[in-house]
């Protein structure tokens, strides 16, 4: 019991931790509350769906492929879309949203409604303490340790991460430093869909595929981001993992805890808002303080 | 005679001198005139939910678009609303007339302690905390499905009447007197009220308002209030005309079709969500009508939104009206597009350019 918690709750928790973590990148930066974030994870688990089960294709080419086909397309979206109306931020809210039920119902119409599944990376599981953990899951903690990691050392450590870190602070100073800041825009919401679409690979063999499937994680993710602080990535790492962690706390302790899961997690959130407003790591400015 | 020529006078000043009124007469006499000219169940059926869609639609621009409370859970007030008038109905037999206020005043007392963590959020913030509210009681209402029915809701609730006409006809009177409402308490130009001013400079800027002597937290719980109870009655009135409050009424995307419809209409407008819900939601439901269009209403609704947006960001009457009225820029008064001189002041409408102007005068 004890490490099923464990175990499921660091894999969910990891996926809406790199989830969140995209999320929270482009609305730091460049404002824009996308709501299609999800959407493109959606859309990363059907593209694997596609090459692996109908097109046949060896699981690393069509990891390739449907994660660099989803960054393309939410890069184009950002420049075509968003950027256009980038003054109007509850306009750009209301495109994304519309962008995600396109996604939703594009994806119904070629899949049709049929919950899919997508056949695991490495079958067989690992016995520890009398307790089967599938390969697969182990797969998923890995690899999001692995993208967390490698995010924060991009953000930190190389002059990219300096810039994006310049922007998400001070816009106009940052651009008169002489850093492009539309460029920068436009990298981030590469970099936030390309995260998007690691976690929809890394997703698509452990949960089921179908187009309803970016309605759940959204509002976790939500949450998640409010909890942490919105445009800290460490801190909704960590808001990401808290509600991982409470989801399958509730799903494996009480009964009827499949329906309570969202209460629960969303409920944490609002009572930890209502003590800290700026949530566990956010920043607040003077002049934002009532 | 002369109250004839006095009154006539003044519909002519008022309302046809002034294009966008006379859009919104032309639409409530059609409105009125609908059952006249067709009886057929399906259009009174599309046109009465269109009617209570857009209270919805209404009421949530009053918190977010006027006041700045950007709230994206607004299906909270509806849902609420809707299983409290519905539970009255089929556990105590109440007639609707006492559910729908009741529902009201439920959604009110919701909409006040919703409003409590406006007091310390804001923008962005704000949104995503109150996004979750009807996450978390759709929840609840799950886990006790034998009181409210689970997935399936509470169904077999009475109608307010047995005719689709009268069933119209009361959707459109409680539309009416609650847009009217809802319009002179957010119109910053009005003589009667303060609260419309107030709410612009809440929006606009807080701590200003604050520092002019409002008591915006007094206001914000005002419009919270006022907001909760128009989707209230627009809840009740719902489960009343479908006849069962389900889940999907505090489904997180019922709460981004408030926002769709206002947006797309135009945002911190009263006219602007009546406008976006009488084009998006027939539309939508005469698509259905078709094949190909069940197949692909979402996506022509998804592409529709999108390409609206971007060229009429700020919604399609503020476009449209900016297009077909002109303000005087001396005295402020609305004129038709197609004037040269103010119709009060006699100032040109249009700035001339100076080359145009010296053209004219024939100086060149």
């Amino acid at each position: 019991m004890l490490t099923n918690i464990i175990v499921n709750g660091l894999v969910s928790g990891g996926i809406y931790a790199v989830l969140a973590v995209g999320f929270s990148l482009i609305f730091g930066v460049a404002k824009i509350l996308n709501m299609a974030h999800t959407a493109f994870y959606m859309l990363t688990a059907f593209l694997v769906f596609a090459c692996t089960s109908l097109g046949g294709l060896s699981l690393p080419v069509a990891l390739f492929i449907a994660i660099v086909a989803t960054t393309i397309l939410g890069m184009l979206c950002f420049r075509f879309l968003f950027d256009r109306i980038k003054h109007h931020e509850t306009a750009v809210m209301i495109i994304s949203v519309a962008v995600a039920l396109l996604l939703q119902e594009i994806l119904l119409l070629i899949f049709g409604g049929h919950y899919r599944g997508v056949p695991p990376f490495a079958r067989g599981f690992l016995e520890v303490f009398g307790i089967r953990l599938a390969y697969q899951q182990l797969i998923a903690i890995a690899a999001t340790g692995v993208i967390l990691v490698g995010l924060w050392i991009l953000l930190e450590k190389t002059r990219l991460g300096n810039s994006i870190r310049a922007v998400a602070q001070d816009r106009e100073i940052a651009n008169l430093m002489g850093i492009n800041v539309s460029r920068i825009f436009l990298i981030v919401m590469g970099i936030s869909v390309a995260l998007a679409g690691l976690a929809g690979a890394v997703v698509a063999p452990l949960y089921v595929v179908g187009p309803t499937m970016w309605m759940q994680p959204l509002t976790i993710v939500l949450a998640a981001v409010v909890l942490g602080g919105l445009g800290s990535v460490g801190g909704c790492v960590l808001g990401a993992l808290i509600l991982g962690f409470v989801e399958t706390i509730v799903v494996f302790t009480i009964p009827a805890g499949a329906f309570l899961q969202g209460t629960f997690s969303l409920g944490i959130m609002v009572l930890v808002l209502m003590v800290r407003p700026e949530g566990l790591f956010g920043v607040v400015f003077e002049e934002e303080r009532l | 005679m002369i109250y004839f020529n006095l009154f006539f006078g003044w519909i002519k000043q008022e309302i046809f001198a002034i294009p966008g009124r006379v859009i919104a007469l032309v639409f409530f006499l059609l409105l009125i005139a609908l059952p006249l000219v067709t009886q057929d169940p399906f259009y009174l059926r599309v046109f009465t939910l269109a009617l209570i869609f857009a209270i919805f639609a209404a009421s949530w621009d009053v918190l977010s678009g006027f006041t700045g409370q950007l709230n994206l859970g607004h299906a909270l007030f509806f849902g609420v609303s809707a299983y409290t008038a519905g539970l009255l109905n089929i556990h105590l037999q109440y007639s609707p007339w006492v559910t729908i206020p009741c529902g009201a005043v439920v959604a009110v007392s919701v909409g006040l302690f919703a409003g409590i963590p406006a007091l310390r959020l804001r923008g962005f913030y704000l949104g995503l905390v109150t996004l979750t509210f009807p996450l978390i009681l759709l929840g609840i209402l799950f886990a006790f499905p034998n009181f409210t029915g689970g997935e399936l809701g509470v169904s077999g609730i009475s109608r307010v009447s047995s005719s689709a006409v009268v069933n119209y006809y009361t959707a459109m009177v409680v539309f009416t007197v609650s847009v009217m409402i809802m319009w002179k308490f957010t119109d910053a130009k009005s003589k009667l009220l303060r609260t419309g001013i107030i709410l612009h400079a809440i929006r606009e800027d807080e701590i200003t308002a604050r520092a002019s002597g409002i008591n915006t937290t007094y206001y914000k719980f005002m419009a919270f209030a006022l907001s909760g109870f128009f989707a209230g009655i627009a809840g009740g009135l719902y489960v009343h005309y479908m006849r069962i409050a389900g889940p999907q009424t505090l489904d997180l995307f019922f709460s981004f079709q408030a926002i769709l419809w206002t947006i797309f209409g135009g945002i911190a407008t009263i006219y602007g969500p009546v406008a976006g819900v009488f084009i998006l939601y027939p539309l939508l439901e005469f698509l259905n009508l078709t094949a190909w269009g069940e197949l692909l209403r979402q996506i022509i609704f998804a592409v529709l939104l999108i390409v609206a947006l971007m060229f009429m960001p700020e919604g399609i009457t503020v476009w449209i009206l900016d297009k077909i009225e002109v303000k005087c820029p001396r005295c402020k008064v609305v004129n038709v597009f197609y004037r040269k001189k103010c119709r009060a002041c006699r100032a040109p409408l249009h700035l001339v350019r100076e080359s145009e102007h010296q053209y004219n005068k024939g100086e060149v």
